[in-house]
């Protein structure tokens, strides 16, 4: 009891501390975590984000340290004006230092532009956008764990160099599928590959059928999928009923989730490539922490955005800490400042334009006789060193950078 | 002369029953003058006013047109873009922005009036929807609306390049008067010779017509009115978000407005409003309760289906025995 009190009056006395120095706002960092907690993205984002950012508090020790943290959760439903809402709501009336997750390109850029009126700050690990580094950058945004820069990229060098060097693209028709597009093929090009076809398809599509014949006759080695979501996965479905990858080809996912082949199962994804910036199984640390998640996750294992709120949230902590402050703009710059280092994705850092540094993975989906049991989907085809992983500072024509 | 008389007093009759309506009005007004002060916070306020004028405008089509339209997130989202483009590419001062986007919806508005209004019931629907999927995927391809992105970081301006709306308090007085404008012109319009006629030809078509009147002409009127409308709530919108995007000019956002007005009371002037308040409220209060939102939204849904049909402000209408 005795005990208790003390370290309590030592709580105060550290929390009395820090207001003396008027840095933390009201005493306490709150962390809003806005995500989709319902709809397409909530398996690869969603409920898990929350469980991955308790964790980093928790690992961060913040209540052994008397530093007093908050998660708030808000279901932003995919709809930007419903994430910018509750963002200048969080801000202004709930106090929220920080928000970090936030998927859905159209809801990321919102709530980066709230974040930038409002002065505060924003950590971005499941939206996919480019632009938050590029023409959209902000000195209150940090991107954390990948972007389509770094999956097209990723995947298209990788595959290009060890042995796809013929390409068919499969492409949604619409500004984003065009643009994963034109970055995938530039850099298959660069390499050395050819491009034998593409074919647009209406976005959303549920009927493959004619757009994966064209794709099978033009005998590419690797067709690219140029879109997301269900579209990615209903390709990959019908793929495989036309015996695609059974027929030699293989399909390269530019954004494709682990919860995707999880849903998809090895039997329909066998063979898929992708690019992640984390997988469970990569090594000792990530085994061990993954196994953690797993258990307050129902058993499901994180996904590489999920991972990455954690780590976010983890160095986002340990800036405040050395800082002493959770004033928005200069927690990122200190954030920028200091090398990151978690259990994630080992020793990195934060760019000038707001973009996290660390090694991207092509990985391929293993066939249903290579798994040896739950979740053990991929194994490694090549790592993208951490200085070719993301667009270079120069190209980005961020604001930021001079 | 009988004749004349018998309709000034029916015009007599008439505005002695507006009077629990006028009363409604100035509980309304003193509500959003004063539901800032009581800590609802702003801009949920004017998400709520923006919503409001729409399925207002929805409900004159319906409620007294009985035109169900299933694509009115057309016009909702059409001038949502065009007042984002006018204020962000263009560089137009506001009041420019959101004339920009109504005369957009109320361009949109004929052309598909003009198509749509020539069937009724769900011959009428299935073309709005049809025409609206169109209009959305136009939106999703055009370059200028961003696709997915859509138009971002749209500067609010200066009112008459005077008054700066990047004040919360200016921009939310400008949606305020935006948003009673609305409504008093749709106020007026109902309770005017035009608003019987079209009371009429919702209840017997058929006998309009003998009665020598030109259906058809009020229904197109009917239609872009509604049209114009819904496109004043949706730039006005884009203005207090500061962004356009596809959600506006998705199917879901026609349905959404359909279950406000179904929720707050078909055919009643104040039913949309509390309908739109209802739903709004739920989208953004039970944000924090993650995946229970639809759920939440659904059971809703079916406790106002299955129990109060006529909707909140039906119910309470008829229980009071007045009109509102």
């Amino acid at each position: 009891m005795r005990f208790q009190k003390r370290t309590l009056m030592a709580a105060a006395v550290a929390l009395a501390a820090g207001t003396a120095q008027a840095q933390v706002s009201d005493g306490v960092v709150r962390i809003g975590v806005m995500n989709d907690q319902s709809g397409t993205y909530a398996d690869l984002a969603g409920p898990g984000s929350v469980v991955a950012a308790r964790m980093a508090v928790e690992d961060f020790g913040a209540a052994k340290k008397g530093m007093k943290v908050e998660i708030l959760v808000a279901d932003h439903q995919n709809k930007p004006d419903i994430g910018s809402n509750i963002a200048r709501q969080w801000y202004d009336v709930d106090k929220v230092d920080v928000i970090v997750d936030v998927p859905t390109s159209s809801v990321v850029l919102a709530v980066n532009e709230v974040t930038r009126q409002k002065n505060k700050a924003l950590i971005v690990s499941t939206g996919a956008t480019s632009d938050l580094t590029g023409k959209a950058c902000s000195p209150n945004a940090i991107h954390w764990t990948y972007d389509t820069w770094s999956l097209a990229n990723g995947t298209a060098n990788a595959v290009v160099k060890t042995g796809g060097n013929t390409w068919f693209f499969l492409t949604a028709d619409y500004a984003f599928g065009h643009a994963l597009e034109r970055d995938t093929e530039a850099v298959v090009l660069k390499n050395g590959g050819k491009v034998l076809g593409k074919v647009r398809h209406p976005f959303p599509s549920s009927d493959f059928s004619s757009f994966l014949l064209q794709a099978q006759a033009s005998k590419a080695k690797v067709i690219g999928l140029a879109n997301a979501g269900a579209d990615t996965t209903n390709a990959i479905k019908q793929g495989a009923e036309f015996g695609i990858t059974s027929g030699g080809q293989q399909f390269a996912g530019l954004l494709v989730f682990l919860t995707d082949v999880h849903a998809l199962g090895l039997d329909k994804a066998q063979g898929l490539l992708l690019t992640e910036a984390f997988y469970w199984d990569l090594n000792d640390q990530t085994r061990a922490w993954s196994k953690r998640f797993a258990q307050g996750h129902k058993g499901a294992m994180p996904t590489m955005v999920q991972a990455g709120v954690y780590s976010a949230v983890l160095h986002y902590l340990k800036s405040v800490e050395a800082l002493k402050s959770d004033d928005g703009p200069k927690v990122i710059a200190k954030m920028k400042e200091m090398p990151t280092d978690d259990p994630i994705f080992g020793k990195g850092m934060v760019r000038q334009d707001g973009r996290k540094i660390h090694p991207m993975y092509l990985f391929e989906v293993k066939k249903p006789s290579e798994s040896k049991g739950a979740w053990d989907y991929y194994k490694v085809r090549a790592t993208v060193p951490a200085d070719q992983a993301f667009r270079p500072l120069k190209d980005g024509n961020c604001p930021l950078v001079k | 002369m009988a004749n004349a008389q018998s309709a000034m007093v029916g015009t007599r009759a008439a505005r002695a029953d507006l009077r629990p309506q006028w009363i409604a009005f100035g509980l309304m007004l003193a509500f959003f003058l004063v539901a800032p002060a009581t800590g609802l916070y702003a801009v949920f306020l004017m998400k709520v006013m923006c919503f409001a004028l729409f399925a207002c405008a929805f409900n004159l089509l319906i409620g007294y047109g009985g035109l169900l339209s299933f694509g009115h997130a057309m016009f909702f989202g059409l001038a949502s873009y065009a007042s984002a483009h006018a204020a962000k590419v263009w560089g137009v001062t506001p009041e420019l922005a959101i004339l920009a986007g109504t005369a957009a919806a109320t361009f949109l508005g004929v052309l598909v009036g003009l198509l749509a209004i020539r069937r009724q019931g769900i011959y009428f629907a299935m073309i709005t929807l049809a025409l609206a999927q169109m209009i959305y995927f136009f939106c999703v391809q055009a370059p200028f609306t961003g696709g997915e992105d859509g138009i971002q970081a749209v500067p609010r301006g200066r009112l008459f390049g005077l008054i700066d709306l990047s004040n919360v308090w200016a921009m939310y007085a400008t949606v305020m008067v935006v948003f009673f404008g609305g409504f008093l012109l749709i106020f007026r319009v109902i309770h005017s010779p035009f608003g019987q006629v079209l009371k009429a030809i919702r209840e017997n078509e058929q006998r309009a017509i003998s009665l020598g009147y030109d259906t058809d002409r009020y229904k197109l009127l009917a239609f872009v009115l509604s049209a114009g409308l819904s496109g004043l709530a949706g730039a006005t919108k884009a203005l207090v978000f500061q962004l356009a995007s596809l959600t506006d000019v998705h199917w879901t956002m026609s349905g959404e407005v359909v279950l406000m007005t179904l929720v707050g009371g078909l055919g009643t002037v104040f039913g949309p409003v509390v309908g739109a308040f209802v739903i709004v409220a739920m989208a953004n209060y039970l944000a924090q309760l993650g995946a229970w939102v639809t759920v939440v939204q659904g059971a809703i849904f079916v406790i106002c289906v299955l129990t109060f049909r006529r909707g909140i402000i039906g119910e309470l209408g008829h229980w009071l025995r007045k009109p509102l």
